[in-house]
């Protein structure tokens, strides 16, 4: 009897499952999205945190005491020596739950500031990509597939956007709104809405993501596959939705996590400058400008915002190179100017 | 007026005569060397008769000259009115409205120009050519100064200021008594000019002066360099004092924590701009013997909207009164050694100023605790319980601090509040003009001279408002027609009775506190940290630390 085995057609795995295998061999990816992810759930647990702490992270507390070792301790320290001149806020407790990164200019404990300041840096860097990249992929497509008048028009207005300094156009755009807020027709942002900070970055960003996709779009616009789609008869609309935009998904995959890395820089670099954030809620830039006024006394209360900034944006952009190289190894699509 | 003139005088006398041998002999001691100022930035444009800041008026005391000038001495003696550039306080007359200077001879500008009668009428005229920012206001008063604000080109001040140049003689009429001219007479605004000086802001370039020093160079972005003016002979040791420092170094740039550290290594002498809150521990208790505290006639409040809901309502502007725990202001300020909790309008050791707290948890002279169940109460009766207010912060570390406190205080008594701190730069006007609906505000109000009116008239009269202008210092909006009537009466009679008056002016101020148009907050101190080589520190009330007063070597 042959022992001879069946041969069996081999399966062949689709391009996503590649792609994510790839990027699941990728270590350093892996490494940095595990601990965006762990910065993600500690953020979310902001509203355990303060009721387990049982602190308001947006109240002044200036008169607190609390227990350390059966002792009573103030929250805010006066000097007993000489003249007898300021407050000093606790510092590290190093206690989970009681004021373990110490207090801030205001009383308030600065660990519960800080998980929800970055649930607040998250979610405006967040909804400004998403903003960021509807907006980007509409008037990429639009532009590149239309071309003519309509590229002309678009590709100005982006290049007029372009010509302005990021942080310039966002420090004035929020300077114009940040005390009356956004009134045009039916939308109404009030001034001190989480949108504002979102719809400011989320503006300034746009070309970032149009001009690469308009690239794209209008080498897509001349192959094959459109022109015979063209040439049938189908509809504009219908074939930038069913033959262009799949073409581009991997592109704007990666740009998801560049972007918003980008995103949470400008967030803190606004509500540092008291243009984001309006206290006294809190972001990572807030707390940073909070405590700046006690670097010499309490540093870690600027550093520990400065340092999860750095952390989160850094596993973004490493993150983001290994989908980049997962999705699309040959892509030349880069963030930033040149 | 009469009485009160002849006691300054007197008074003046007495000061001189004590002074005089002491500085001698110091300033053989001490003459000389270089005393090394330090500021964040300068103080906007070098032009007397337009510059508004403290920094600027500091600088102004050893170097311009009025007719009259504050006395150059410490604490309250600072307040004292004492002639200057004119041989004698002034001949008062035409029932107080008539003011006649005898001019000193023999005084040079720093340019080597004799100074005369004719200075002083083209000084008092280039007020309003510039349209210097109290033309309108404190020189108002002059007959023909209506017409120099209508045309300010051709300003002659026919009528108003009139020259005698063989007598040496300015005499100055108003178009009715002033109580107050000669301490508006006393400011840098009113200093004497040469008569050739452009009739425009003069920026950064120097104008010749008649004081101890002049003003050898300046840069905005890096410096000012003041030193001996060459034709100066001292007339008035108390109002125009030669000075120790041969030369005032003031430099611009650096941090405040910069500052601090080049005064403890001895590179700097001092800073103008306030300590950094997180050194206030360490330089308290490692350099106090650099430390100076002075009290300060100024005002930390916020002002409530009059004419905007929730506080167009009284009992809700009250309740906010009541629930402001100023001891925690005071804290956030840097402590009880820099600042003291305020209920009323009027500073202490002020004129008029007499202790009054109504919204206190006792109410009474001082205020003691905050009293937020009669808060929540009047808010609930005010009917204005849940509605939204946002207030307007300078985005500075304090007053942001100060309105993120406040806004949990309003959210406290059932308010919906937020907070936004704005630029320091525009915070100012932005507060003071009604387009912009502010409901709440926090800032300052610091003396121009001492008289209870530069608070309650200029921040609380009628006259003070102006809708949709970025020059409505009655930030409130508060106008109420009893008050004003009484005021004006005030005004009237301090010019026969400067003691009734302020008591006037007590009672104005406990009604106006009982209105709540605004909350006051705490009366802050100065806190001047010098090097250690600096002797002699004075504090003048009027202008601060008297800089060229204090030596080096």
């Amino acid at each position: 009897m042959s022992n001879q085995a069946v041969a069996m057609p081999r399966k062949t795995r689709g391009p996503w499952a590649v792609a994510f295998a790839k990027l699941a061999r990728d270590r350093a990816a892996m490494a940095s999205l595990s601990v965006f992810l762990l910065i993600v759930l500690a953020c979310l647990s902001a509203p355990l945190y303060a009721k387990l702490a049982g602190v308001d992270p947006f109240a002044s507390t200036l008169d607190a005491v609390i227990q350390i070792d059966g002792a009573d301790v103030p929250v805010m320290e006066q000097s007993t020596e000489g003249l007898g001149l300021g407050y000093t806020p606790l510092g590290p407790t190093w206690r989970l739950g009681n004021y373990f990164l110490g207090a801030d200019s205001q009383g308030r404990d600065v660990m519960a500031r800080m998980l929800y300041g970055g649930l607040s840096s998250l979610l405006i860097s967040g909804a400004a990509t998403i903003f960021t990249l509807i907006i980007g992929t509409a008037a990429g497509l639009i532009a590149g597939y239309f071309g003519g008048i309509t590229d002309t028009v678009l590709s100005r207005l982006l290049d007029v956007l372009w010509a302005f300094p990021i942080y310039l156009l966002a420090i004035s755009l929020s300077i114009v709104t940040i005390a009356q807020g956004i009134r045009i027709g039916p939308i109404d942002i009030e001034s001190g809405s989480l949108w504002l900070p979102v719809i400011i970055i989320g503006i300034v960003y746009v070309p970032y993501v149009a001009r690469p996709i308009r690239g794209q779009v209008l080498s897509l616009r001349h192959s094959e596959f459109v022109l015979a789609a063209i040439n049938l008869g189908v509809p504009g609309w219908r074939i930038l939705w069913r033959d262009i935009l799949p073409n581009i998904t991997t592109t704007l995959i990666v740009f998801v996590p560049l972007m918003m890395a980008l995103n949470m820089l400008t967030e803190s670099a606004l509500s540092f400058l008291s243009i984001g954030v309006q206290p006294p809620a809190a972001s990572w830039g807030t707390i940073i400008q909070d405590g700046q006024a006690l670097l010499y006394t309490r540093p870690l209360v600027a550093l520990v915002p400065g340092l999860a900034i750095a952390v989160s944006v850094m596993a973004l952009n490493v993150f983001g190179d290994g989908l980049r190289d997962a999705l699309d190894p040959r892509s030349k699509v880069r963030l930033g100017r040149d | 007026m009469k009485k009160l003139l002849l006691a300054a005088s007197a008074a003046a006398l007495l000061a001189g005569t004590w002074l005089a041998p002491a500085q001698a002999e110091y300033l053989k001691e001490h003459r000389g060397g270089t005393i090394r100022l330090l500021a964040r930035s300068a103080a906007g444009t070098l032009d007397p008769h337009i510059n508004y800041t403290d920094q600027g008026w500091q600088m102004y005391q050893p170097i311009y000259d009025g007719l009259v000038a504050f006395r150059k001495a410490e604490g309250m003696d600072g307040f004292t009115i004492v002639p200057d550039l004119a041989e004698a306080l002034p001949q008062v007359s035409n029932d107080g409205k008539t003011f006649t200077f005898k001019l000193r001879k023999g005084i040079k500008f720093s340019n080597g120009q004799e100074m005369g009668v004719k200075d002083v009428v083209a000084s008092f005229q280039r007020i309003f050519k510039v349209s210097g920012p109290t033309s309108g206001t404190f020189y108002a008063g002059i007959v023909g100064a209506d017409k120099c604000l209508a045309d300010t080109k051709n300003c002659t001040l026919e009528g108003g200021v009139v020259g005698d140049e063989a007598a040496g003689t300015i005499t100055l009429n108003l178009t009715k008594p002033d109580a107050e001219i000669l301490y508006k007479l006393a400011l840098p605004h009113a200093v004497v000019l040469p008569a050739d000086t452009p009739a425009e802001d003069m920026g950064s370039k120097p104008i010749p002066s008649t004081g101890a020093y002049m003003i050898s160079a300046f840069d905005p972005n890096k410096g000012m360099t003041v030193s001996r003016n060459p034709n100066f002979k001292q007339w008035s040791e108390e109002a125009q004092p030669d000075g120790y420092p041969d030369v005032v170094q003031y430099d611009f740039g650096l941090s405040e924590e910069a500052a601090v550290t080049a005064i403890q290594n001895g590179e700097a002498d001092w800073m103008f701009d306030a300590l950094p809150s997180d050194r206030l521990g360490e330089l308290g208790s490692k350099s106090m013997d650099q430390l100076h505290i002075s009290p300060l006639s100024a005002w930390w409040y916020a002002p409530l909207n009059n004419r905007l809901a929730p506080f167009d309502n009284e009992k809700a502007r009250q309740a906010v009164a009541y629930a402001i725990d100023r001891n925690t202001l005071v804290k956030l300020f840097g402590g009880k050694v820099l600042a003291s909790p305020v209920c009323q309008v009027l500073p202490p050791d002020f004129p008029g100023h007499e202790d009054y707290c109504p919204f206190t948890k006792n109410p009474g002279t001082k205020w003691s605790a905050p009293d937020l169940d009669k808060a929540k109460q009047l808010v609930e009766e005010s009917g204005t319980k849940g509605q939204k207010v946002t207030i307007i912060a300078e985005d500075t570390a304090i007053s942001r601090s100060i309105g993120v406190y406040l806004q949990s205080v309003l959210t406290s008594i059932g308010y919906v509040a937020d907070v936004k701190p704005i630029s320091p730069n525009i915070q100012f006007t932005y507060i003071q003009n009604t387009n912009n609906k502010v409901q709440m505000s926090i800032t300052q109000w610091y003396k121009d001279y001492p008289a209870a009116s530069d608070f309650l008239n200029i921040l609380f009269s009628c006259s003070s408002f102006r809708e949709g202008s970025d020059a409505s210092i009655n930030i409130a909006g508060f106008c109420d027609k009893d008050i004003d009537a009484k005021m004006q009466k005030a005004l009237d009679l301090g010019v026969t009775d400067q003691k009734a008056a302020d008591k006037m002016w007590a009672e104005i101020d406990k009604q106006v506190t009982d209105k709540a148009p605004a909350v006051g907050l705490f009366t802050p101190k100065r806190l001047d940290f010098v090097s250690k080589r600096v002797g002699n520190f004075k504090f003048n009330r009027q202008f601060n630390w008297m800089i060229t007063q204090s030596w080096v070597q």
